[in-house]
């Protein structure tokens, strides 16, 4: 397998504080790719660094062989990049369809057009419609997000990223706040993504992510501290110090 | 009732088609002007004014209402129209139509320049940018007095008929249709835009500006592409108020302006055009009204009802009236 995106030595610093400290992170195409590791360890900061929310304080991360370090985030997504947010970041006042059609929109290049209604766009309307459908979201297709519950409001979260047709997928803590019922199906639907589109995935369910994942890294102070497949992982003794043993979970 | 997937699909499709198409009550709303010319004949002026006010509440509409930028110098651009089409038309140049589409330009051209300025800040910065370069531009247009003359203003307006046929006449009659046509050509053209994909984009930019980026929207260039739209409206605005009274002074570009028409488009509602139309038409003609009958004090209840709408109706005189006849109907 190739690897489709990677970290060279990727720094942050808050102020004195130092969320990532010289991550080297390769995560290979069509992978099912976990990040885990305790909270403040910089897992969302990664997330971050890698879609050009935060500019890194030093190194690289490469996209499919090309250096991205510096591009602006939409940029990314069009490249084939897209993520979620932990905490929804949602559009209140438009329905699910009209959500799901910015991304489609701005992947089709229509995003700019001015003159024919939103609606006039068949092709962007299938594709919306299409995204909504696998992710069960048809039936509120014209449902204003703040009418949604939450648990749709989480589906839609994924939908606004799959509408972008992501090469590869970074999804932050998708069923934070879910209860465990939904949880599963929400992951069912996360494990039917074609195999095509690679996942790379926070998650603090151990569960979920030894059902989910081929690949694990372990993120702690910044640094990472282990990866391998995840009966490696398993075994793995300073993880399980993190995890089980007396180490400070801060 | 399970629907099945294509049937839904097809939902979509219609409901999203339907939204763009007129509703029997804008079609109503357009037949107050025509119904005003026939009730109101010694005021032709005065609906002149509304009319070229309410373009100019509009072109804020666009920015503010849609796109979420803050502006307390919106008159700059009114101005620059204004003085564009007053200076085209005193120098032999008076063809009404070219007027407009230079005053259109000229305007433009600032915003587009002026987007940069006010794309790097947050809503404080925006709103210091923004009177800041009307601030300039007016004590600019104070000094030139050669060229602008003025507070005297701009000496020797000579426009000529409109389509080469309809003279401009005292009673306002030609201004007013003039006017009133321009106002409905370029509100289509608006309502066109904000049912459009880029409509859409700017609605999510308002509503979270954070995730744009997220889904591949070049926000910065979105926004500076409509602040430049909005400041050629408020362009022809201006160009329009210079025609009509063949009359342009430095008033045009001084911070009352920018301020009124900020409070009426509050007024109104903002973000779905016809508050900007109705806020127009609501404080030019309770201004009319009311300072006929105590010149001092009417502002003092423009203030209250400013204070009311914010308080209890903050999507304006058209979002409150839409809500209450949502609760009617249920």
């Amino acid at each position: 397998m190739s690897t489709v995106l990677e970290t060279r030595g990727l720094v942050k610093c808050f102020g004195r504080f130092v969320a990532a400290d010289g991550v080297n992170l390769r995560v290979q195409a069509g992978a099912r790719h976990a990040l885990i590791g305790p909270n403040g360890a910089g897992k969302t900061t990664l997330i971050n660094l890698l879609t050009g929310f935060l500019e890194p304080t030093a190194g690289d991360i490469l996209f499919k062989g090309e250096v991205v370090t510096r591009l602006p985030q939409h940029r990314r997504v069009q490249r084939g990049l897209a993520r979620t947010f932990q905490i929804n970041r949602l559009f209140a006042d438009l329905t699910a369809l009209e959500s799901v059609l910015i991304a489609v929109n701005e992947r089709l290049g229509l995003a700019g057009r001015f003159w024919r209604p939103v609606g006039a766009f068949a092709q962007a309307v299938d594709d919306a419609t299409a995204v909504l459908s696998d992710l069960h979201l048809l039936e509120v297709a014209h449902e204003r997000t703040r009418s949604l519950p939450y648990g749709k409001r989480r589906l839609l979260e994924i939908a606004l990223a799959l509408a972008a047709r992501p090469q590869v997928l970074l999804l932050d803590e998708p069923a934070a706040g879910v209860p465990a019922a939904e949880s599963r199906e929400l992951f069912d639907t996360i494990a039917r993504l074609p195999r095509d589109v690679t996942v790379l995935l926070i998650e603090h369910d151990m569960d979920l992510v030894f059902r989910f994942a081929d690949r694990i890294s372990v993120l702690v102070d910044g640094a990472l501290l282990a990866e391998g497949e995840p009966e490696v992982i398993a075994r793995h003794p300073r993880v399980k110090e993190v995890y089980l043993g007396g180490a400070s979970d801060g | 009732m399970a629907r099945s997937g294509i049937e839904l699909a097809a939902m979509a499709q219609t409901a999203t088609a339907r939204s763009a198409r007129w509703h029997w009550a804008e079609w109503a709303f357009w037949l107050l002007p025509l119904i005003a010319y026939f009730l109101f004949p010694r005021h032709w002026v005065f609906l002149s004014q509304i009319a070229i006010t309410a373009l100019f509440c509009l072109s804020l509409d666009l920015i503010l209402g849609y796109a979420g930028i803050v502006s307390l110098g919106h008159t700059a651009f009114f101005g620059v129209g204004a003085y564009t089409a007053g200076l085209l038309a005193s120098h032999g140049l008076g063809d009404p139509l070219l007027g407009l589409l230079a005053a259109a330009l000229c305007a433009a051209a600032l915003g587009l320049l002026t987007s940069f300025l006010v794309l790097r800040g947050a809503d404080l910065t925006r709103l210091m940018v923004t009177l800041g370069v009307a601030m300039m531009l007016y004590e600019a247009a104070n000094k030139l007095t050669d060229i602008t003359g003025g507070v005297d203003g701009v000496q020797g307006i000579t426009v000529e008929p409109v389509l080469g046929r309809f003279a401009l006449d005292l009673y306002g009659r030609t201004a007013y249709w003039y006017s009133l046509a321009v106002l409905f050509v370029l509100f289509w053209v608006a309502r066109r835009l904000v049912h459009s994909p880029v409509g859409l984009s700017l609605r999510g930019i308002r509503q979270n500006v954070s995730r744009m980026p997220a889904l591949g929207t070049p926000v910065n260039r979105r926004l500076a592409a409509i602040y430049t739209v909005g400041a050629a409206y408020a362009g022809v605005a201006g160009g329009l108020l210079a025609q009509t009274t063949q009359f342009v002074a430095v008033d045009v570009l001084a911070f009352p302006r920018s301020a009124e028409l900020l409070l009426m488009l509050v007024l109104g509602g903002a973000g779905n055009l016809y508050g900007a139309l109705v806020g127009a038409i609501v404080f030019m003609t309770a201004r009319h009204l009311l300072s006929d009958i105590n010149p001092q004090y009417w502002q003092f209840w423009l203030g209250l009802l400013l204070v009311l709408i914010v308080l209890f109706a903050r999507d304006g005189i058209v979002g409150g009236l839409r809500r209450a006849i949502e609760r009617i109907s249920r």
